[in-house]
């Protein structure tokens, strides 16, 4: 198979002809086939006459340890990983053409569906590409709640994180101690928006509520604890010999070839580049903050733990600032064709009645223009690309995922490794493939 | 963002250098720089782009402009690291054949970016390295995110249907 | 221990067990014939012996006064208190089923914390997440896999009835595999899993033959008692005993 028949076979695109079953299988194996295979063909003498061979293995979809439906064909010489080539698509779930089929708030819950991890981010990518198409100002009420729930996220994304690595290296009591904060955390986003995940607490313009009484002190409880239960988990791991073998100096990257490949987010970090927009394009008020950039030295896979373990006291520092200086103010934009008005106006005010009825039956009207807004999600740069074509429908979604771009750097990175450090990078490289597959 | 101004210089370095058929169109729109080329030059700009700075290509992803024509677009999004600076390039290509040059040899990252666009649109790149469907089955038929393609969805019937359930058990 | 000795003292008091039932001591035969009395929950030997209970009543009486010893009911009172899930976390709701092995709702208080990895050690299966065309004849896979009895819960409203997305790319779980528990949520939360997992659970203990036989169509095997007429005393029993918990039910957990 070659790529020049593909494209024959695309140039028609609407009457390709169905490849026949065993096209497909061909298709398939040729998959695996690498330069080292062919200038070892099949067999090889070994130096005692014996012969090798390269083993395809298949980490299926199905894999307590490829943290989702990551398929990966992997080409073994002996337990040395000589070729992986990801295969993705399993949990693809059409997000971005169901959202071209909704209003535009109504796409909010579907995005969140994304990179199901960090959902407030999605939802902040979304509406903030939105905002920017219909030039909305976000109040400063508005943006310091998001700043707290988005940091509140990233923590609880990275104890996730945390918990599931820590169970595919063998430490399993990691498991129990990260999801006890998280269900604090998880707490925490209940009391504000009802939800636990996919809270659609982001709206176009702001936040769909303030927060309740209780919240700040609650609040104020979980980040007077938090730093101290991340120097457990740190005291857990890191003087431990087991999870040092493993991560220290497996799987080295450096930044040039991150960078070429479009890796971004702690990858980027752990390899010794700075590079986060929080610092560098700052958006959504995160100038306001004073917070550290935990960067790495080595780029294998102990920077990319270190690293994301530092990031959880950063985003401790993060809300505890948001939280001290958060300003009175609304919650959403004032303007009532983006934002439904308070409850109280529809009795006495005609026109909010007719804003609110405009806004439910039909959703907002967003100006035409394509606008791509980045911002910093756990795992990367996620940007969201939004095409309007002037109706209350967006006419394109698309979300630039982290966690998608990621993933190419991981052939570079295992190339040459075991698969036991196969198995620690893919974790340390945090996919979540309902971001990679959308 | 470069600002309009700078914008226009950049446009103008480029039809200089690459010729003049190479920029369709200027844009900055919401403090955003788009750069509308033509589909055959992608490669020159993305090179030119490169040695201005723009060193990282951030996403490639594809638009469905159905019912105009040129129906597919592609659109790459640049970022200078050191400037903190964002250009987008898009090009657009006919449906009758959605081709244009692959770009995975100079920005690695586009290999399985591209390979989504060819997915989900059908646009062709020539000279990808493994230009498969990537989210979709090998053998689906179709380009799912082309605006003319349905939205699908299907009706749901439950293992026990409970009307006829409750008789037999009765 | 001979009658009027210095003997143990055992105090003899009537048992009033509504049906007038008085045990005085009397002769082995009399005991005997009163303790078989009472099992049939009629009247003592006497002048007027209430009915006995035949049949289906007799065994429903049995199975309310004494714990059965029928073979069936045992097994599945071990089945369904020892389910091992499989590992299968798809999307969100694999947060949410990971969730429940975690601390707050905890999944070993009622021995199902060992998730098996090996479909072929796994005998319950959480489908948590939205379920792709790409992905289905995997799952459908490995519940072929699966050894029976075999379970499979249908987690969050994505594999249950499309979800949030119904668009050309997700595959409802009912189309390819027969589910016995849906549970609505998106995603449910972890107490809504964990509601779930008891339903199933009391689904197995009460009906023995848990769907095993529509599936492989195996009505008309089952016992039938000639005095009983055409159905069963099992059936009986499972048919008058089914309240709420046994609904099915599809809409709400």
């Amino acid at each position: 198979m070659s790529p020049t028949d593909q494209s024959s076979a695309g140039s028609s695109p609407t009457t390709a002809p169905t490849p026949s079953m065993s096209e497909y299988r061909k298709r398939e194996q040729s998959i695996t086939l690498s330069p080292l295979e062919e200038q070892l063909g099949e067999h090889s003498e070994g130096a005692d006459g014996s012969t090798q061979e390269l083993l395809t293995l298949n980490f299926g979809p199905h894999h307590p340890a490829t943290h989702g439906v990551l398929r990966l064909l992997v080409t073994l010489q002996g337990e040395l990983v000589r070729d992986v080539k990801p295969i993705i698509g399993y949990v693809h779930t059409g997000i971005e053409k169901t959202a071209e089929d909704k209003s535009y708030w109504k796409v909010i819950p579907v995005i969140e569906r994304m990179d199901y991890l960090s959902y407030y981010f999605n939802a902040l990518a979304f509406c903030g590409a939105v905002e920017t198409l219909c030039e909305v100002e976000v109040p400063k009420r508005a943006q310091y709640l998001r700043v707290i729930h988005l940091e509140l996220n990233r923590i609880m994304s990275h104890l996730v994180w945390l918990g599931t690595s820590a169970l595919d290296l063998g430490a399993i009591s990691m498991f129990w101690y990260c999801f006890r904060e998280r269900e604090k955390i998880l707490d925490l986003f209940e009391m504000s928006s009802g939800q636990r995940m996919h809270t659609r607490y982001f709206q176009v313009g702001g936040v769909i509520e303030d927060i309740p009484l209780g919240f700040t002190e609650k609040l104020r409880g979980f980040l007077k604890e938090m730093p101290s239960r991340v120097d457990q988990y740190g005291a857990l791991l890191n003087r431990n010999e087991i999870v040092l073998h493993r991560l220290r100096g497996t799987c080295p990257l450096d930044a040039e070839t991150l960078l070429s490949l479009g890796v971004t987010g702690p990858l980027l970090r752990a390899a010794g580049n700075p590079w986060d927009l929080r610092k560098a394009a700052p958006y959504c008020s995160y100038e306001d903050f004073e917070f550290k950039i935990p960067v790495g030295t080595a780029g294998d896979n102990y920077d990319r733990f270190a690293v994301r373990l530092a990031e959880m006291y950063e985003s401790v520092k993060i809300v505890e600032q948001a939280l001290e200086g958060l300003p009175e103010g609304p919650h959403i934009t004032e303007d009532r064709k983006i934002a439904l008005p308070p409850r109280h106006e529809l009795a006495t005010s005609m026109e909010a009645l007719i804003h609110h009825f405009k806004l439910v039956t039909e959703g907002l009207r967003v100006p035409p223009g394509e606008v791509y807004y980045p911002i910093e999600s756990p795992r990367g740069e996620l940007g969201c690309f939004v095409r309007s074509d002037g109706s209350s429908k967006p006419a394109r979604v698309h979300m630039r995922d982290p966690s998608f771009v990621n993933l190419q750097a991981t052939a570079p990175m295992v190339k040459g490794a075991y698969i036991a450090d196969m198995i620690a990078t893919l974790a340390m490289l945090d996919p979540i493939l309902g971001g990679i597959d959308r | 963002m470069p600002d309009a101004t700078a914008l226009e210089l950049i446009a103008q370095e480029l039809r200089e250098a690459e010729g003049e058929g190479v920029v369709a169109d200027t844009l900055f729109f919401r403090n955003q720089a788009t750069l509308s080329v033509e589909p055959a030059s992608i490669r020159a700009v993305l090179a030119h782009l490169r040695e201005k700075g723009y060193r990282f290509l951030a996403s490639l992803h594809g638009v469905d402009y159905y019912p105009q024509e040129p129906r597919l677009g592609v659109v790459y999004e640049l970022l200078d690291m050191s400037r903190v600076d964002r250009i987008a390039v898009k090009l657009r290509v006919p449906s009758d054949s959605p081709e244009v040059e692959s770009v995975t040899e100079d920005w690695p990252t586009a290999n399985h970016q591209e390979r989504e666009v060819y997915d989900m649109f059908g646009v062709v790149f020539r000279g990808h390295p493994d230009l498969r469907r990537i989210l979709m089955p090998e053998d689906y038929e179709g380009h799912p995110q082309r605006r003319d393609f349905p939205i699908g969805g299907e009706p749901v019937i439950f293992t026990r249907d409970e009307a006829g359930w409750l008789e037999t058990r009765e | 221990m001979e009658k009027g000795g210095p003997g143990v003292e055992v105090k003899r008091e009537p048992i009033d067990a509504g049906t007038g039932v008085h045990v005085d001591g009397g002769s082995l035969r009399v005991q005997s014939l009163n303790a078989r009395q009472l099992l049939r929950g009629g009247d003592l030997v006497g002048p007027n012996p209430s009915a006995h209970l035949e049949g289906a009543d007799f065994e429903r009486h049995v199975e309310e006064s004494i714990m059965t010893t029928t073979l069936d009911k045992a097994v599945a009172w071990a089945r369904s208190n020892s389910f091992f899930p499989a590992t299968f976390g798809l999307a969100c709701c694999a947060i949410e089923m990971m969730s429940i092995v975690a601390a707050r709702v905890d999944v070993a208080r009622f021995g199902f914390e060992a998730f098996r990895a090996s479909p072929r050690q796994a005998d319950l299966l959480i489908l948590s997440g939205r379920v792709s065309i790409k992905m289905a004849p995997i799952v459908r896979r490995i519940y072929d896999q699966m050894l029976e009895p075999k379970w499979a819960i249908s987690m969050g409203a994505c594999c249950s009835s499309m979800g949030v997305f119904n668009n050309y790319a997700l595959v409802p779980a009912d189309k390819f595999m027969p589910i016995d528990v849906h549970v609505p949520g998106c995603p449910p939360r972890p107490e809504a899993l964990m509601h779930g997992v008891l339903k199933l659970r009391k689904m197995v203990q009460d009906d023995p033959d848990m769907g095993w036989r529509d599936r492989y169509d195996a009505r008309g095997t089952e016992e039938v008692l000639p005095a009983s007429g055409e159905r069963s005393a099992e059936q009986e029993a499972v048919t008058d005993g089914m309240g709420e918990n046994q609904s099915m039910d599809t809409s709400g957990a």
